[in-house]
């Protein structure tokens, strides 16, 4: 046997950076949301959920592959697809809210300005179509598509992870060959009513994967690379350039500080199928990230990081209470008030709210694990417990 | 620049005229409005015949329910707003609406549109299905590439026009990518764009319409057809370089 290629002991980065990621994605869902200036998406071309997608796969890398070496491929192959499972579940709850909410305008709300929004949505009220079609992950309302995507990459990821232990490279090799299929000849699953999926799996796939092949001693192997000071100044540059065309977005009339053909090089910027430029990025993003905050930054145990630490470590529990906290706060917007102090305190409750309820499922985590009789876990359990 | 200077286009339409309908104030922003376009075909029109035809090739949003409901509509009001605004001028607004189809839906229908109709310009709403049904983007803006290559090639101005900006609906509808697709085909595509999204949630922000409320109000829909309807007319004379010819025309 080898040594455990991965070191033992949470690299709480992960958490901190998920924990943002999760807050950041519950800004960006609620719509008109004056706060949700603050998020990343506003500054660069990537937004967090590929962060949270990169996370997800080398948390899944780090939790499984373990349990792939001490335990074989059966158990957590098995492991794996109970989460998949959990996620499933975790994503129908929430399509029920979804659909409450849903009838409840569309019965509620009759101005006739907005007659036509009204009859479309219609359709979505025939529960024998919407409800099978959600149950096979084809209907997905707005802002649930990141959990669908995460049940396929879960579901997937068995055979991955086991070739990712023996031929990383390789592994990494044939994800992106799969990226680049999917572009060449528009892979993507089918959606309902119309169109595909809105994360295309077949091209975050990579992303997943890519965090996965990190985390299976990947990160390593690149140190060189991401400690090179020409790796910092293109990432600075690149950064720079994708914050100049995101600035031109929100400045109508200086749209021309981009020229023509620029223009027909960078767009359309495809977050559907993680567009090159999205990518890269999150890679800029990435490098500096590693570069100034360490492993043993000493702030990662400071109070202050602590509430967003907690949030990643329960990134299912919490990013779903994200979704419905988006709805419920949007809900508050439209029937009490849309004002700007009203966004500041729906935002800052939500994020409150998320906090609350990662300490307490860290809580019931500890009752379960403390239990006499339960079963041994290593001394990170509540990553293992699941957060992949 | 002209940056942030209001154009109270109230006044200017409702000048000498007595209106049943109390004008708000819905005033928008040049820069909300404008993006240096230029309508070459409606500059003709105006100029060598003395006429327009416009056709609006809409959804159900660009009509309003009810017997009166067409003639209340953002169509008409934007006949009316033109036929004030530019004297000796006859102005003649068709409106061509179907419900619940998308934009490729539309796509197919333009040539009959055209046939009929016989247009200077068309002004295409759109997005509003494509939002909702969650219509794949590439497919969407292959679909309004198409669509603006067919009018142009048809020999007419083209304005693209963007969903309406719905408070109420939007943790349901995702407008957004919609809305910048829209926004680039329009720029590639050098035609101007009547931004309805941006310039209703403008509305919204500044207190000028309350979307959120619920319920029966028919006096809002018309309140807010009628301030679409001039300030479409507004882009049309700005876009046109129409104001130079009319007061050649009065002198």
């Amino acid at each position: 046997m080898h040594a455990p290629v991965v070191t033992t002991g949470r690299d709480l980065r992960l958490d901190l950076f998920r924990g943002i990621a999760l807050w950041l994605i519950f800004l960006d869902h609620i719509p008109s949301n004056v706060v949700s200036w603050i998020t990343i998406r506003n500054y660069g071309f990537s937004d967090a959920t590929e962060i949270f997608i990169f996370i997800s796969g080398y948390t899944a890398a780090f939790v499984y592959g373990r349990a792939m070496r001490e335990r074989g491929f059966v158990v957590s192959g098995a492991r794996i697809l109970r989460r998949a499972w959990q996620i499933y579940v975790a994503h129908i709850f929430l399509f029920a809210i979804y659909m409450a909410e849903i009838s409840y305008v569309a019965t509620s709300f009759d101005n006739p300005l907005y007659a036509e929004e009204m009859n479309i949505l219609d359709f979505l009220k025939q529960p024998d179509m919407t409800i099978v079609q959600a149950l096979l992950l084809k209907f997905k309302p707005v802002n649930m598509d990141i959990l669908p995507l995460y049940i396929i990459l879960l579901l997937l990821f068995p055979p991955i992870l086991w070739l990712l232990q023996r031929w990383p490279t390789l592994a990494l090799g044939a994800s992106f060959a799969l990226y680049v299929l999917a572009w060449q000849f528009g892979w993507n699953l089918p959606a309902y009513p119309d169109g595909t999926w809105y994360f295309n799996p077949f091209a975050w796939q990579l992303l997943f994967v890519f965090g996965a092949w990190c985390a299976i001693g990947g990160a390593k192997r690149l140190a060189p690379i991401l400690q090179s000071p020409v790796t910092m100044a293109i990432a600075i540059l690149y950064l720079g350039f994708a914050f100049v065309i995101a600035l031109s977005w929100h400045l109508p009339e200086q749209t021309s500080i981009v020229p023509h053909w620029l223009e027909d090089l960078i767009y359309p910027i495809d977050k559907t199928n993680l567009d090159v430029l999205r990518f890269a990025h999150f890679l800029a993003l990435a490098v500096l990230t590693v570069r100034f905050v360490p492993r043993t930054w000493p702030m990662l145990n400071a109070w202050i990081l602590y509430p967003a630490i907690l949030c990643g470590q329960h990134s299912l529990e919490i990013f779903c209470l994200g979704v419905f906290l988006a709805f419920a706060g949007h809900f508050a917007l439209v029937e009490i008030s849309g004002a700007f102090w009203m966004q500041v305190v729906i935002s800052l409750s939500g994020i409150v709210a998320m906090i609350a309820t990662a300490a307490l499922v860290t809580w019931y985590k500890e009752l379960e694990g403390r239990s006499p009789g339960s079963r041994s876990k290593p001394p990170d359990a509540d990553l293992a417990g699941g957060e992949a | 620049m002209r940056a942030f200077i209001a154009v109270v286009l109230a006044a200017a339409a409702v000048a000498g005229q007595a209106f049943a309908v109390d004008p708000p104030s819905c005033a928008v922003p040049d820069n909300l409005l404008f993006v240096d376009n230029t309508l070459n075909k409606v500059t003709t029109a105006v100029g060598k015949q003395h006429q327009l035809a416009i056709s609006v090739f809409g959804t159900g949003s660009s009509t309003l329910a009810g017997a009166e409901g067409p003639s209340l509509a953002y169509p008409a009001r934007l006949e009316a707003a033109l036929n004030q605004r530019l004297s000796k001028v006859t102005v003649r607004v068709t409106s061509r609406t179907k419900n619940g189809l998308t934009a490729d839906g539309m796509r197919r229908t333009i040539k009959d549109m055209l046939l009929d109709d016989r247009p200077n310009l068309v002004i295409w709403q759109t997005g509003t299905v494509d939002a909702i049904r969650r219509v794949e983007l590439d497919e969407f803006r292959a679909a309004l590439e198409d669509g603006v290559e067919t009018l142009q090639a048809a020999g007419t101005d083209v304005m693209l026009m963007n969903m309406q900006y719905s408070p109420r609906t939007e943790s349901m509808i995702s407008v957004g990518p919609y809305v910048d697709e829209m926004r680039a085909v329009a720029q590639q595509r050098d035609i101007p764009l009547f931004d309805r999204f941006a310039i209703m949630r403008y509305w919204s922000d500044e207190g000028a319409f309350d979307f959120y409320a619920a319920g029966k109000d028919n006096g809002l829909a018309r309140r807010v057809h009628d301030c679409l309807g001039r300030a479409i007319g507004a882009l049309v004379i700005e876009d046109g370089h129409l104001q130079p010819f009319v007061n050649k025309a009065t002198q």
